[in-house]
């Protein structure tokens, strides 16, 4: 499938200005109707926070107001939950995570593209195959060699494991993306007697959309994934954002505020990356994924 | 040009660092996991082989095997479910997208549709156990505490959070369609429900095997938001069991039932043929079907 482009062009912006129409009218309709219906409940829950407990039992659907505005449940959060901790370990555990598979990933793409041999192609698939890969399966094992390295336990070792996730869908964007840059520039690179690693540094700049779509694609599934801190990372200081709120969910099943509280703490900053950067994240998904 | 020894030396110093922390933390676990099926690893003489015995506990043993068809059963149902719900609200939605009407507006809609997605199953659980409460009035009967509802109701709770991938991948296919063929058939006089349907449709229709395969290895990889929230042995009456939580409980142990790693490398095997299976026939009826238009 060719690359879609995601960016709305001028002449379809000019119809803004066009009369409204039944037809325009039925399908903002519908689609606010599909909005309200996907982050309805998510408004639900930021409002609810804000809360004291009667209000959210009496008037779920009510927005705040003096009488019934509270910010407790965040007070008791960071008091009782595990909150900085849980946060400084996500941070460090996706941002690494993306960090290695981008460098690890636009490497090998860039050689699958460019060394033309029978090999680099069966390389090629070899990483297509493994965005099928169900590495849940793999977890037996992956237990005892983090027994075995002493790595059971540890921020590393969910590290290693999302790095080797992410890697076959990434490597399989960015040869999507390496395929675009003209020959002769590397061929002119080359000409003037810069090594490979020269050369790869020079191209680099021309795949950018595709590192930003690659970090976006990676981001997500590692940092709400529940499997592996649960497994590979469970105790309270090595908690994941997502492990420490669904810990304490269970913990805390009757102090709404608080619960509120938290589930907002964990969802908002990643609602908020996605929002900046979903241009990337969904021109990454498509094209990674039409092979 | 670079001579071809330079070529293969070169490749394999920019590909190994991604190959081998893919080989070694994704491909090999998944192999040692299919070797361990067919051993006895916990005896007190180190590792025994066993050939098949591990799956004959699976298949003969009366409470596993009846909780694994039982897990594996209700794994198909929310398979179907997500399919039968995810994609035609996936079509809609992205066929109003890019109907053409919406000018400014359809980046904003876009994203805001999209943003369930990204959510932690922990909180769509959580929100949407809230909001089905009965003591919030909304629903009067217990959706989650009932055998018959249970599954259905899980099932449509993640196909909320997840409707947003069936909807891009149709919508990234429709802007791909080249205009001149919709300029075409609006000037032989072609209203916007016969374009969509005579010419867009049939351009973008790969997308829904790409979209069935991609849930069914999805779905069959499922885990989070049963375990979020109905835990290890989900009930009630593991009427809302399925093969990720199922696996989970062999080898990581729940009440009433010791950990057990050989039994539980046995059920992965399984799962994984499972998913091998069909994504393998899937990709061979496609191989088949493109060669047969390019005669």
């Amino acid at each position: 499938m060719s690359a879609p482009d995601l960016t709305i062009p001028a002449a379809r912006r000019r119809q803004d200005r066009e009369p409204w129409t039944v037809e325009r009218i039925i399908v903002h309709a519908l689609l606010i109707v599909f909005v309200l219906l996907a982050i309805g409940p998510v408004l639900i829950v930021i409002i609810n926070s804000m809360k004291t407990t009667p209000a959210i039992f009496g008037g779920p659907f009510d927005l705040p107001t003096a009488k019934t505005f509270s910010l407790e449940g965040y007070k008791r959060v960071f008091t009782r939950g595990n909150f900085i901790v849980n946060y400084r370990n996500s941070l460090a555990v996706t941002v690494t995570t993306i960090v290695l598979t981008v460098v690890l990933s636009t490497l090998a793409a860039f050689a699958v593209v460019e060394y033309r041999v029978r090999f680099a192609s069966l390389l090629g698939g070899l990483f297509v195959l493994g965005i099928m890969l169900p590495i849940r399966l793999g977890t037996i094992p992956l237990i005892q060699m983090m027994l075995a390295w002493r790595l059971m336990d540890t921020l590393a070792a969910l590290i290693l494991v999302y790095t080797a996730m992410s890697i076959p869908i990434a490597v399989t964007l960015m040869v999507t993306y390496f395929r675009t840059v003209p020959t002769d520039l590397k061929e002119a690179a080359r000409m003037d007697g810069a090594s490979e690693l020269c050369t790869f540094w020079i191209v680099l700049p021309l795949v950018r959309p595709g590192l930003a779509a690659v970090a976006a694609l990676t981001m997500l599934p590692v940092w709400n994934d529940l499997w592996f801190p649960l497994i590979l990372a469970p105790s309270r200081q090595n908690q994941t954002v997502t492990l420490g709120v669904q810990q304490f969910v269970g913990q805390f099943m009757n102090d709404y505020p608080a619960l509120l509280a938290a589930l907002t703490l964990g969802a908002v900053p990643l609602v908020l990356l996605f929002t900046l950067f979903s241009r990337q994240f969904i021109s990454g998904l498509s094209k990674g994924y039409s092979k | 040009m670079i001579s071809p020894a330079a070529a293969y030396r070169n490749l394999l110093l920019f590909v190994l660092p991604a190959l081998a922390v893919y080989l070694v933390f994704a491909v090999l676990p998944l192999a040692t996991s299919i070797v361990m099926s067919f051993f006895q690893t916990n005896g007190a003489s180190g590792d025994v082989f066993v050939g098949f015995a591990n799956y004959e506990r699976l298949f003969t043993h009366p409470t596993i095997s009846a909780r694994f068809w039982n897990a594996l059963l209700n794994n198909m149902q929310y398979f179907a479910i997500h399919l039968i719900v995810e994609v035609p609200m996936g079509l809609l939605l992205a066929a109003l997208l890019t109907s053409g009407k919406l000018a400014r507006s359809e980046g904003i809609y876009r994203t805001l549709l999209f943003i369930p997605a990204t959510l932690s199953v922990v909180i769509v659980g959580f929100v949407w156990r809230l909001i089905i409460n009965p003591l919030w009035g909304l629903v009067g009967f217990p959706l989650l505490g009932t055998e018959s509802t249970a599954l259905t109701t899980i099932s449509l709770m993640s196909v909320w959070q997840y409707f947003g991938i069936p909807m891009v991948f149709l919508y990234s296919a429709l802007l791909a369609v080249p205009n001149e063929l919709v300029e075409a058939a609006n000037i032989d006089g072609a209203g916007g429900w016969t374009t969509f349907w005579k010419i867009k449709f049939p351009l973008i229709a790969p997308q829904f095997g790409l979209i069935a395969i991609l849930t069914y290895i999805w779905t069959f990889n499922g885990f989070d938001l049963v375990f979020a929230l109905n835990g290890s042995a989900p009930g009630p009456n593991y009427s809302t069991d399925i093969l990720g939580t199922y696996f989970y409980r062999t080898f990581f142990g729940s009440s009433g039932q010791l950990a057990d790693l050989d039994l539980g490398s046995a059920v992965a095997t399984v799962i994984f043929l499972t998913v091998l299976l069909v994504t393998a026939a899937y990709f061979w009826l496609i191989q088949r079907r493109l060669k047969s238009y390019s005669v």
